[in-house]
């Protein structure tokens, strides 16, 4: 059986992992498996909180997105692996394929089940958006009589105005 | 259950998507979301008080972390570091710890429903003034992976000194991540336990909702209360426990100088003492109090920033005799 990991040598290692329950395993090349930091069998377990995400991060599988940066913050996958950081909401897009293999073994899951944000905006006091709804469907019956009535040039006027007042 | 459960914590993680995570912010974008925060607490319903972290002591900051307000990290308190408190000290709301929110709420007692609410609620109030980081996959989108999903930690402080003096919490915790828990000590993560004090909280955040989340987590909570009680049992029918015990009472109320680690494990067994209804003394509220007040930053902060250890904790037994008294 060829390597998990780099497709190319013969897998002589078994990695087996069981995190949150889930069981995982692999077969890797000597190399692939020295280079996971599979070939010794007590990890350093003094490393702290984001040197463990790190180590889970670069046994993820290579990169597939083709990504070298994310356009938003910078970051590459190499700035969130030493940091087990992501650097802003668009790195999750970004990098995608190459996070998911940690978010499920740190999860076990990959779907989010819960709530959602409560996403209507509030303007305040300011009732104008409101306004200009009720206007605009005022605008919308009259434009709807121009054109039964067949006063094309009111009915134009009436397009403009609506066109504009809806950006 | 009383016994056993000192509070219930519920904390959501929110980020803003408009503004890289709190590592690749700048200080001044960091003020801004800070602002920005405040302005959307306007209205909420609840009155919140802001403390820029850069603008107090080292010793109100540690006396804030004391009352588990914020964070052992966010107490280095760099730039752009906010914190709201509401009135009663029950809701808190960092900005920019490790997201860019962290509301969390504190209740006495075993609430974690109660808790969850009011955290809900505020949170409902901040998304519609703020634009939320959230992905339809992966949820509610957090600096740490850890925390995606719904990013709801919801944990209780629990006492658990006879599962603590047999060992039993270290077998008990290794068996807790299957099931999606983890177990800490006083102050959160990579804290030592203290009083045989410790933070039960789900782990998993990813792929199960906020409600299954505490199902799971007062389901386990009340099984390690059970095996908590039934090993108390055990552990009271010993005449050198209930010594122990009576003796650590009679320390309490006699000493003149008392270091805060010496006066938490007598705490501890006197709160044991009084739980199985040994003792006759101070309640376990009362206690629980106590606990939180002779604290070294918040000793400080009630009796003067200038204090040696020593002062500290010649004031520290003074207050715990004037309690039992």
């Amino acid at each position: 059986m060829l390597c998990q990991h780099c497709q190319k040598n013969e897998a002589t290692t078994h990695v087996k992992t069981v995190i949150n329950g889930k069981t995982a395993e692999y077969r890797l090349c000597p190399e692939c498996a020295h280079a996971l930091g599979y070939d010794h069998m007590f990890p350093d377990l003094t490393a702290d909180f984001g040197g463990i995400l790190g180590s889970f991060l670069s046994a993820a599988l290579p990169a597939r997105s083709g990504a070298t940066h994310c356009r938003l913050c910078g970051s590459t996958m190499n700035d969130i692996k030493k940091t087990g950081k992501v650097g802003c909401s668009e790195c999750y897009d970004t990098f995608f394929s190459d996070l998911m293999p940690t978010i499920r073994s740190i999860h076990g899951n990959t779907e989010h089940i819960g709530k959602r944000p409560v996403i209507e905006y509030e303007t305040s006091g300011d009732k104008q958006p409101e306004k200009d709804q009720a206007d605009v469907g005022a605008l919308r019956a009259e434009l709807k009589k121009a054109i039964e009535e067949e006063n094309f040039e009111r009915a134009a006027e009436l397009r403009d105005r609506i066109k504009e007042m809806e950006g | 259950m009383s016994e056993a459960v000192v509070s219930t914590r519920v904390r959501l993680a929110r980020n803003l998507s408009d503004y890289p995570f709190p590592i690749r912010l700048s200080d001044d974008k960091a003020k801004e979301i800070a602002d920005k925060v405040d302005e959307a607490l306007r209205d909420c319903g609840v009155r919140f008080h802001r403390i820029d972290l850069s603008t107090v002591s080292d010793t109100i900051r540690v006396a804030l972390l004391e009352r588990h307000l914020i964070s052992p990290d966010f107490v280095r308190g760099d730039k752009g570091r906010a914190v709201f408190l509401s009135d009663d000290n029950t809701v808190s709301i960092m900005v920019n710890e490790e997201d860019h929110i962290r509301l969390q709420v504190l209740r006495d007692g075993f609430e974690p429903d109660e808790a969850y609410e009011i955290a809900d609620r505020l949170d409902n109030a901040l998304s519609r003034k703020l634009n939320y980081a959230f992905h339809e996959k992966l949820g509610y989108l957090t600096q740490c992976p850890t925390n995606l999903g719904t990013g709801m930690r919801a944990s209780v402080m629990l006492h658990l000194p006879a599962l603590d003096i047999t060992g039993a919490v270290h077998r008990i915790g290794a068996n807790l991540s299957k099931l999606g828990l983890t177990i800490r000590g006083l102050y959160g993560e990579s804290t030592k336990p203290v009083g045989a004090f410790f933070q039960l909280s789900n782990q998993v955040t990813l792929g199960i909702s906020e409600k299954a989340a505490i199902a799971n987590l007062k389901n386990i909570t009340a099984q390690l209360i059970a095996q908590e009680m039934k090993a108390r049992e055990q552990l009271l029918g010993k005449i050198e426990v209930r010594d122990k015990i009576a003796r650590a009472l009679g320390v309490l109320k006699t000493a003149l100088v008392m270091d805060h680690g010496e006066a938490m494990s007598l705490l501890s067994l006197v709160r044991l003492g009084v739980a199985s209804k040994q003792l006759s003394t101070l309640s376990t509220d009362s206690i629980d109090r106590l606990i939180v007040e002779i604290q070294p930053a918040s000793v400080m902060t009630k009796f003067g920033e200038e204090m040696t250890p020593q002062e500290r904790d010649i004031k520290r037994a003074e207050m715990i005799r004037e309690r039992f008294e």
